[in-house]
């Protein structure tokens, strides 16, 4: 199922076991910012590391699903799964626009033309009303998951967080292990190629960049629930510099990459915290690390360790 | 007073100069940013962050040194430019055999280093920079009051523009440096040192950034985030015009900087986003941008 | 003048030559011959340093060439007109000629070049050196050479899908050159013009010199070359 190997399937198991047992021993919304953050690199990894293009402007797809999550949790009072919904399906609308706009180009212009579409997105998000400006929504409340699981207590909402994730986790690997999947891996290995033997590379493209939209505002969305709040911060883009550098880091292309990167960049910026500025250096020394001299990641270079496909 | 479609004449030039002082900021980084991409292959992120350094490193000589203004507009690219040169000579020339996008990672990576630095030594408030006496006052150009400055800048952004383009265009270092972006091998082969022509244009490119960062910090206040909001604007203006002409780059720099001063006037909501506006524009009708060659 | 010893060189995993040996004396014009994928073009990059890897020994003039970058092989006196001409589209006709640095005295003067190759003299005025005809480009290529004063010259199939007056005057031109004291390590497909301006034949097959043919001994060995080259 899923088109797990066998050691991914021990990998998977490993991680349900940690993620099950992890909020009895650490901070359960510390745990869901790294799933939430988690899942948008997985969604991130779906567009680098399988299709081959960098988008530089994820975080309009996470900040936007934050915000439309955010704004009808505080002012419809809708229920939690819906607003979280609503996340993803404003990242596959936006997606759908913006990507229709962007997969005209390929390589380096594709990263140039996404950073600044989400920057437009920004300067849109920063001048209307509906986001709060500088304050974005706060004091959203988590509500109710359902009509009848009250997401106010932290374990709890935990599940749901969990869930949404491996969901989230599963879809990604069973599209990239689907038949839609392999066509997107010969794209990324020989586009030319691809063209030849029939296949419409450009629908390809949008529907993998829509999906990796969706989960992104699907991820955006679900953070605004937990931390009861979408600011600028989401949808400015060093959150989209963040994603590139989690799934860099992680392994590029791995099926576990992502969520490991993540795990690593969120337990960093909590203890740098207190540090202020040097966050960013750090973040930015890392970077320059993983292209110089580690361009497997942390998963890619276990996996290259024991000859494993991870 | 001369009302143009319901505006204020002076108001309208006003936005329009501050639009071409914009555009010429555009023109010169954009420039940069294509000649660094037609020899190195990369995009180079850090470019606003050099920008950055270049207004940082005229208002270091000028507050540490007391070396003025006018000796800046020279001595800033100068270091900046030997920066830039080390960053390649140790650091970029490790990734041309790598897909391109690691080179724009990479400088992302940089930008966000030099950033952050100068960001916990200088904390994120702008410093100010004088304009030196000379060009103190305002112009009566009988249909506006120019500030000097301002028409200085202009002024100086488009010589510099203009001569980068014959030493480019028009110059035996400017064949090899085309000769080489088709086809660098065969430039080598012919006994030209290609790896030291591509450092001395990447820090030649680096050099015009801190050259736009001078003019800049007397009009925007020197802070460490003055390259950020600056540079993906430049990114859209770099698709836009596509980086196949060097004259290209300069006329859409130019161009939407002005398009940007017209909007603030008839639409000022939409200043901010005009210039995506027009990249989207560009990508659904002439997708290889307005200058763009094919491939 | 340039001899070549157990020359390897590889294309990422694939390896093209397999040992190549060959020797070219000053003031020669020597050929390289042999069927597509024999390793002809390769040995010249080789020579230039522009494949990924090789080995063995490259010594021109006494010096060992191997390691060297193709700029600095340039500077010691080698000059190289590639198969694909690699004239430039950005640059003009005059720009593409002036293009490769001067190494050394001794070079064709500008009038000089425009007396072996008059076409090139009416064409200079010509914004984009792309927009020559094949002939016209290939003159260019070899004119280009010409000034910069090497005296060594590797010459890439310059007769490749040309006219046969504009091979004729390539063959003019060879010769001129050769009566100038110029070295020419040329690689060709048609042997029945590198009979008219070569001193020596080298046969390649598969990445290996397997024969080498006097230019006076060319007819005694026709059915050796033949079978060599399956015409």
């Amino acid at each position: 199922m899923f088109g797990f190997t066998r050691t991914q399937t021990i990998a998977f198991l490993v991680m349900l076991v940690l993620i099950a047992l992890a909020p009895f021993f650490l901070y359960p919304v510390f745990l869901m910012r790294v799933l939430c953050m988690a899942l948008f690199a997985c969604a991130f990894n779906l567009m680098l590391g399988y299709v081959g293009l960098l988008s530089f402007g994820h975080a309009a797809y996470f900040g936007m699903g934050a915000y439309i999550t955010g704004w009808t949790m505080k002012f419809w009072h809708v229920d939690a799964s819906v607003a979280i919904a609503l996340g993803g399906l404003t990242g596959a609308i936006l997606g759908l626009c913006l990507g229709y706009l962007a997969i005209r180009r390929s390589g380096i212009y594709f990263a140039m033309i996404t950073l600044a579409l989400a920057q437009m997105v920004y300067f849109f998000c920063l001048q209307a009303p509906f986001t709060g400006g500088e304050d974005g929504i706060q004091q959203v409340p988590r509500g109710k998951l359902f009509g009848f699981i009250d997401l106010s207590n932290d374990m709890t909402m935990y599940w749901v967080v969990a869930s949404i994730f491996l969901a989230g986790f599963l879809l990604i690997h069973r599209i990239i292990h689907s038949p839609f999947g392999q066509v997107l891996k010969g794209i990324r290995e020989n586009e030319p190629r691809a063209v030849s033997l029939g296949y419409r590379t450009d629908d390809y493209k949008l529907i993998a960049f829509v999906l990796s939209c969706t989960l992104s505002g699907l991820a955006g969305g679900t953070k605004a629930l937990v931390f009861g709040i979408a600011t600028l911060t989401d949808v400015n883009y060093p959150m989209s510099g963040e994603v590139v550098l989690m799934v860099l880091l992680g392994g590029l292309g791995t099926v576990f990459g992502p969520t490991m990167g993540a795990m690593i960049l969120m337990t960093m910026e909590n203890y740098l915290a207190e540090f202020g500025a040097w966050v960013t250096v750090i973040q930015g020394v890392i970077f320059m690390v993983c292209v110089l001299a580690f361009r497997r990641g942390v998963i890619g270079e276990i996996g290259g360790l024991f000859k494993l496909k991870l | 007073m001369m009302m143009i479609l319901g505006v204020p004449a002076p108001l309208l030039f006003g936005q329009v100069l501050l639009g071409l002082i914009n555009g010429a900021f555009y023109a010169l980084l954009s420039l940069g940013l294509a000649v660094i991409f037609g020899m190195l292959n990369i995009i180079n992120f850090a470019h606003g962050a050099l920008f950055m350094m270049g207004a940082f490193c005229s208002w270091m000589l000028l507050n540490y040194v007391g070396i003025g203004y006018f000796p800046a507009l020279f001595l800033a690219p100068l270091i900046i430019g030997i920066f830039g040169l080390v960053l390649e000579k140790t650091i970029i020339s490790r990734l041309y055999k790598l897909d391109h996008l690691y080179g724009l990672l990479l400088t992302f990576g940089m930008a966000l280093v030099i950033e952050g630095l100068f960001r916990n030594a200088y904390g994120s408030s702008g410093m100010p920079y004088r304009i030196p006496d000379m060009l103190q006052g305002a112009t009566n150009l009988g249909f506006m009051y120019m500030p000097n400055y301002r028409g200085w800048v202009v002024l100086v952004a488009v010589i510099v523009c203009l001569a980068t383009w014959a030493i480019i265009e028009k110059t035996p270092l400017g064949a090899k440096l085309r000769a080489a972006t088709e086809n660098a091998p065969m430039v080598q082969a012919f006994g030209v040192n290609v790896p030291r022509l591509i450092t001395f244009t990447y820090a030649g490119g680096v050099a015009l950034a801190a050259f736009a960062g001078v003019l800049a910090a007397p009009i925007l206040s020197v802070n460490p985030n003055m390259g950020t909001s600056l540079i993906t604007t430049v990114f859209a203006v770099v698709v836009i015009g596509g980086m196949g002409s060097i004259m290209g780059s300069v006329v859409t720099g130019f161009g939407l900087g002005v398009i940007e001063g017209l909007t603030k006037v008839f639409w000022p909501e939409a200043s901010a986003t005009v210039v995506f506006l027009v990249m989207v524009i560009v990508l659904l009708t002439r997708p290889r941008g307005l200058f763009g060659k094919s491939a | 003048m340039l001899e070549i010893k157990n020359l390897n060189s590889w294309y990422g995993e694939s390896h093209i030559l397999h040992g190549v040996d060959f020797n070219v004396q000053e003031g020669e014009v020597v050929t390289l011959l042999g069927r597509n994928g024999a390793g002809k073009t390769t040995t010249m990059k080789s020579i230039m340093g522009l494949v990924p890897r090789r080995e063995g020994s490259i010594k021109f003039k006494g010096a060992e060439l191997i390691n060297l970058m193709p700029n600095q092989v340039a500077r010691s006196g080698i000059a190289i007109c590639p198969e694909e001409r690699a004239i430039f589209g950005s640059l003009t006709v005059t720009e593409n000629l002036m293009l490769p640095p001067v190494i050394a005295p001794g070079g064709l003067s500008i009038d000089e070049i425009y007396t072996l190759f008059p076409n090139l003299k009416e064409r200079a005025r010509t914004a984009q050196g792309t927009r020559l005809s094949g002939g016209e480009q290939q003159m260019l290529a070899i004119a280009r050479i010409l000034r910069t004063g090497s005296k060594m010259l590797l010459l890439d199939e310059p007769t490749e899908g040309l006219a046969p007056v504009i091979v004729q005057q390539i063959g003019r031109t060879i010769r001129e050159i050769k009566k100038r004291g110029f070295t020419v390590l040329l690689v060709e497909q048609n042997f029945r013009f590198a009979a008219t301006v070569a001193d020596r034949h080298y046969v390649m097959e598969h990445g290996k010199v397997i024969d080498m043919i006097p230019n006076d001994q060319l007819a005694a060995n026709m059915d050796k070359l033949h079978e060599y080259l399956g015409v």
